[in-house]
């Protein structure tokens, strides 16, 4: 069974993508910002994928994109960005991190669905 | 065998072919007719499914809304549930959630977003019955902005939608939206059901949760002056 790291302060969307990748059969583990989902990825469990937002406390998406590329045990998994920052601009910039995909909110479950397909074949 | 019969016997053999021509003229015109109809067939199969995808995401958002009002009593918990949802789920970049205050009947914003796009949002304010917040509040219907009306620009006293919290026929409250975000050119269907959903169910989930905070401020009261009582004697 597959393993995703769903990276969210907001419940209401953790929920929401949790309940989107239900039929994926993957097995959600939530962290609440940046900093906890590295304490999360140091642990035991092999993560095989990570759904991370921009905007969160402590620690937002984007340092935790640069911190798990610059990670050499990390750097692998590929990384969805899930934000409601959906400029070019900050499309381009999340990308360039080293993000594999970038889906701005709202959020549709067969596209989240589409592009964890293509990662994760 | 004579020239005659030779010209007969090529002859016989030439309508055959004919017929068997116009046999496979006719079933290959019969199999483009079924490639058509199946073509057809797979198209209605793949708008239905688009559609089905759509109704589960929309049931998938207003299941996760409803949950996530209803999962705690706490007020400010609450406020920020109605606030996730109208910023994550419906899409909304500029929005303010005002409350009534029924001994003054204004109606005063208690949490928003998007102070930088649409300034004075975070002290909105405007009583029952004043301009289209005050409408909505008055009379309880949801009002939205005319998008066939090019020149209708929202501005904080006209926002592109605004929904009632309504208890039965009792408004408690206004969600106002201003500015959706820029992946977001308009509202959608699941939308319209979120506002509906909002206006019904954030309504109560506030109600009991400002409730629950009053008996909890009461007991808090009563059991202080309980315990005073109990170590004064």
């Amino acid at each position: 069974m597959s393993k995703f790291l769903v990276v969210e302060d907001s419940p209401t969307m953790r929920q929401m993508i949790a309940f989107s990748l239900k039929r994926l059969n993957a097995n959600i583990i939530e962290a609440v910002d940046g900093l906890d989902a590295l304490r999360k990825l140091s642990g035991e469990e092999k993560i095989d994928l990570i759904l991370t937002d921009i905007n969160m406390p402590v620690m937002d998406g984007l340092k935790l994109v640069s911190m798990v590329r610059q990670n050499a045990s990390l750097r692998d998994i590929p990384i969805i960005i899930i934000t409601t920052e959906g400029a070019e601009e900050d499309r381009e910039r999340g990308l360039a991190l080293g993000a594999n995909a970038y889906i701005a909110k709202p959020i549709q479950s067969s596209h989240l669905i589409r592009t964890i397909s293509e990662l994760l074949p | 065998m004579t020239d005659e019969s030779r010209a007969e016997k090529f002859l016989e053999l030439f309508n055959k072919s004919r017929d068997f021509m116009e046999e496979l003229l006719r079933e290959n015109e019969r199999l483009r007719r079924e490639l058509g109809e199946l073509e057809e067939q797979t198209k209605e199969y793949e708008t239905r499914y688009t559609e089905i995808e759509q109704q589960n995401n929309n049931l998938a958002s207003l299941y996760v809304a409803s949950y996530q009002l209803h999962s705690t009593l706490d007020f400010r918990e609450v406020i920020h549930a109605v606030q996730e949802i109208i910023r994550d789920l419906v899409g909304a970049k500029a929005y303010s959630i005002l409350l009534l205050d029924e001994k003054t009947n204004l109606l005063q914003s208690v949490a928003c977003d998007g102070e930088d796009i649409m300034p004075g949002i975070e002290k909105l304010s405007t009583h029952m019955g004043e301009g289209i917040i005050g409408e909505v509040a008055r009379r309880g219907e949801t009002y939205y902005l005319d998008r066939d009306d090019v020149n209708a620009k929202p501005s904080l006293q006209r926002p592109l939608a605004a929904v009632p919290l309504k208890i039965k026929d009792q408004v408690i409250g206004v969600i106002a939206v201003y500015k959706l975000f820029v992946q977001k050119p308009a509202f959608t269907a699941v939308d319209y059901e979120l506002f509906a959903l909002l206006a019904a169910h954030a309504a109560t989930a506030i109600f009991s949760a400002k409730l629950y905070s009053q008996s909890e401020r009461k007991l808090n009261t009563i059991q202080s002056f309980l315990d005073l009582l109990t170590t004064s004697s």
